[in-house]
C-alpha cells in the first residue's frame, strides 16, 4: 500500500522539472517537451486522486488534459515550424521580435 | 516493504530520472527519449493506481502519437545541440538553494499532515465502460468542446505550417516581405 502522498510528491517533482526545463532550456523545441512534462504531472496526481477518494471523473479529466495537450502539440509545433522558416533558429533567446 | 512500494519506488525512480536526464541532455532527441521513457514510467504507475484504460492511452496518444510528432519535427527541423547561455550569478547563487528548501519543506508538509491511509491498488479499477459512461453522460458537453477544440487546432497547424508561398496562406508571407 502506498500513502497518497507518495504519488503527491512525485508529481511535484515531475511538475518542478517540467518548470526548471520550461526557464532553462534554450531550444524552443525541449521547452515544449518541459510543458508535456507539467502536463503528465498534473495527470499523475489526478489519478492518484481519483483513486484515494474513489471519483471515476479524475480519470476522465486526464483524457481532456490528453486532447488539450495533443492540439498545444499539433499547433505548437507548425508555430516551430513558422518560427524556424523566417528565423532559421530554434534558439528561443534569438526570437525576440516582441522584445522592447 | 510491500511490493506496491518497492513497484511505485521503481517506476518513480524512472520517472525522476527520466525528467533530470531530459534537464541535462543538450540534444534534444535525447531529451525527446528521455521523456519517452518518464511517459512509460507513468503508465506504470497508472497501472498501480488501477487505472489500466488511463495506462493504455497514455502509452498510445502520448508515447505514441505526441512523441512521434515531436521527434519528427526535430528531425525535420535537423535541430542540433543547444546553445549555452549564462545565466545570472545571483540566481545560481540563491534559486538553486532556495528551491531545494522550497520542495524540501512542501514535500515535508505533504508527506506529514496527509494522514496514513494508502491509495488501494487495483481498489477502484477504471474500465473503459464506466469510463465511457462518465464520458458520454455527465461530461458530454466539455467531450464535444473537446472536439471542437481539436478541429480548430487541426486547421490551425495545417495553416500554421503551409508553405509561405501559397497565395492567402501562412503568417510567414508578411515577414519575408
Amino acid at each position: 500500500m502506498v500513502p497518497l502522498s507518495y504519488y503527491l510528491v512525485l508529481s511535484g517533482i515531475l511538475f518542478a522539472c517540467g518548470v526548471t526545463g520550461f526557464l532553462i532550456k534554450r531550444n524552443i523545441i525541449t521547452i515544449f517537451m518541459s510543458i508535456e512534462l507539467m502536463l503528465n504531472g498534473v495527470n499523475l496526481s489526478f489519478v492518484a486522486f481519483a483513486a484515494h477518494w474513489h471519483v471515476l471523473a479524475g480519470q476522465v479529466f486526464v483524457f481532456f488534459v490528453m486532447v488539450v495537450a495533443a492540439a498545444e502539440a499539433a499547433v505548437g509545433l507548425a508555430i516551430i515550424i513558422a518560427v524556424y522558416r523566417t528565423r532559421e533558429t530554434l534558439n528561443i533567446d534569438q526570437v525576440n521580435l516582441l522584445k522592447l | 516493504m510491500s511490493v506496491h512500494l518497492i513497484l511505485f519506488l521503481a517506476f518513480g525512480i524512472v520517472a525522476v530520472a527520466g525528467a533530470v536526464n531530459l534537464l541535462v541532455q543538450r540534444h534534444p532527441i535525447n531529451s525527446a527519449l528521455s521523456l519517452i521513457a518518464v511517459m512509460a514510467a507513468l503508465s506504470g504507475e497508472y497501472l498501480l493506481l488501477g487505472a489500466e484504460f488511463v495506462a493504455a492511452v497514455q502509452v498510445i496518444v502520448y508515447a505514441g502519437a505526441i512523441m512521434v510528432l515531436f521527434v519528427f519535427v526535430i528531425m525535420l527541423l535537423n535541430a542540433g545541440v543547444e546553445e549555452q547561455t549564462k545565466g545570472s550569478r545571483v540566481a545560481l547563487l540563491f534559486g538553486v538553494p532556495g528551491m531545494l528548501l522550497g520542495s524540501l519543506l512542501v514535500a515535508w508538509v505533504v508527506l506529514k499532515h496527509s494522514g496514513t491511509e494508502a491509495v488501494m491498488a487495483g481498489a477502484m479499477p477504471g474500465p473503459p465502460k464506466a469510463i465511457a459512461d462518465l464520458l458520454f453522460h455527465e461530461f458530454l458537453l466539455p467531450f464535444e468542446i473537446t472536439s471542437i477544440l481539436i478541429l480548430i487546432a487541426i486547421m490551425g497547424s495545417v495553416v500554421l505550417a503551409s508553405k509561405p508561398s501559397v497565395p492567402g496562406g501562412g503568417p510567414a508571407k508578411k515577414v519575408n516581405d
